[in-house]
């Protein structure tokens, strides 16, 4: 490059890094041997001697923050957040994870069980089943509470598969029944002691559930077609399986999503024209097909599909083609992904996370005061 | 908790239990972009205590005055993430309610 006077440069606009510190400050190089520029520049003053402001002004945030959603059905969604930091999308997906409650199974009472699954292996086999229901229906059940119809959950599960028969039978996550009235299993203490009153099972539902306005037409299911256990001939399991409310941090078999993530956004740029044969070439490195050939009287490669961009780094391998193709990714564009187990439908999750994280500041807020 | 000095109040250790990187590192974020801060950061002392220490020196402010406010932008960020949020998915089902007719 070659050497200009200082006083030759061009006039900068106020409050605007020059170009080269914007690039770096908002994008992530990846370079054939590593990526560069990867940190984030959070300090307000770190462009102090530019004169340049780099603290959050929230009528800035508001202006730039944008959301696209891409895909949304009952279980994914796929969208765009775009001008927010990492740390705080990082948060969104943290919180998701491990911090939205949902009910799982978790404790099980197991009246028979002669099939080869061992009784815990069953259990924990239970326990990871999803429970379609909405989980803010429900209470916490802490370490002193009974289990009542406001913290508990009860399903039935009693399959055998006939002596008889001689075939194998096979137990699915839908045989479970939900038994709105609670526990049927009588507490063995109590059975002996009178026997006008009913007798105290596991459970001390007040009401049943399905009296409940959410759940009278709409009785409380799990995901059917998981596969509990396979019964051989004369082989039976009678149980019962209690759900409570919990987080994901306690135990994964909470988590309300499969999984959430995002990626940033891929930018792949054409530093020069590639054109003819080289566009061919280009075209053939790229395993995901990202790039198109249009015609302009001459053949040129264009950036067709920048999205489906792994940054595999292919196209530039080969010496040379680096200074031809830039790779990058845009540090504050973050492609959201929310897979739900069927709980909640997951623009739901979304919104419930940021409740948390914002119920989280206002702990912190109060306190401070 | 917060570990300060009376004197001066412009330096302080404030010590969140039950929280982790997840609320920890965006108050970072916010913390650093307020013009107030002279220097912030966090640890977490150890991983199997649910606890995390968050640094906050100021320019002379009281330093939780500037961890309060900072907790309110990140509430205003989460607050408008969150209606946008929800208008983007409004936008989303009628346009496709839309399509499908």
């Amino acid at each position: 490059m070659p050497k200009i006077p200082l006083w030759d440069l061009p006039e900068l606009p106020k409050n605007q890094l020059p170009p080269h510190l914007y690039l770096q400050k908002t994008r992530v190089f990846c370079n054939n041997d590593a990526p560069t520029h990867t940190e984030n520049i959070h300090y307000s003053g770190a462009y102090a001697a530019l004169g340049v402001d780099n603290s959050l002004r929230l009528d800035e945030f508001r202006k730039n923050f944008k959301v696209k959603v891409i895909k949304l059905n009952e279980e994914d969604m796929e969208f765009d957040l775009i001008g927010i930091d990492a740390s705080i999308a990082n948060a969104f997906r943290r919180i998701l994870i491990s911090e939205l409650p949902t009910m799982a199974i978790e404790k099980v009472l197991v009246a028979n069980s002669s099939s080869v699954v061992q009784d815990e292996v069953l259990a924990q086999r239970l326990g990871l089943v999803p429970i379609k229901v909405d989980p803010r229906l429900f209470d916490y059940m802490s370490e002193n509470d009974v289990p009542n119809q406001k913290n508990s959950i009860v399903f039935k599960l009693h399959y055998k598969c006939d002596r008889g028969s001689g075939e194998r039978r096979t137990v699915y996550s839908h045989d479970l029944k939900w038994l709105p009235f609670g526990s049927e299993y009588v507490l063995p203490t109590e059975s002996s002691s009178d026997s006008t009153s009913k007798p105290k099972t596991y459970t001390s539902f007040t009401s049943s559930q399905d009296s409940l306005p959410e759940f009278a037409n709409n009785p409380i299911t799990v995901t059917p077609g998981i596969i509990i256990s396979k019964l051989g001939p004369g082989q039976e399991i009678e149980l019962e399986a209690h759900a409570v409310k919990g987080v994901g941090k306690t135990h994964a078999k909470w988590s309300p999503v499969a999984t959430s993530w995002y990626r940033m956004l891929p930018e792949v740029i054409l530093l020069q024209d590639i054109e003819d044969d080289d566009a061919h070439k280009l075209v053939k490195k790229c395993p995901v097909n990202v790039f198109d050939i249009e015609d302009v009287g001459r053949e040129r490669a264009t950036v067709a599909r920048p999205r489906s961009c792994t940054l595999c780094r292919e196209c530039i391998r080969e010496p040379g083609w680096e200074e031809k193709v830039a790779l990058r990714r845009v540090k504050d564009h973050f492609i959201f992904t929310i897979e739900s187990t069927g709980a909640l439908p997951p623009e739901v999750l979304f919104t419930e996370a940021v409740k948390i994280l914002e119920d989280k500041c206002e702990r912190v807020i109060t306190e401070l005061s | 908790m917060e570990h300060g000095s009376y004197q001066d109040q412009s330096a302080s250790t404030f010590s969140l239990a039950d929280e982790d990187h997840t609320l920890a590192n965006s108050l970072r974020f916010t913390l650093n972009q307020d013009p107030r801060v002279a220097l912030c950061g966090y640890s977490i002392p150890h991983p199997s205590e649910a606890r995390v220490n968050i640094r906050v020196q100021t320019t002379g402010d009281p330093a939780n005055e500037v961890l309060k406010d900072s907790c309110q932008d990140l509430m205003l960020i989460c607050q408008h993430v969150r209606s946008t949020f929800d208008q983007a998915v409004v936008d989303f089902k009628n346009n496709n309610g839309a399509e499908n007719q």
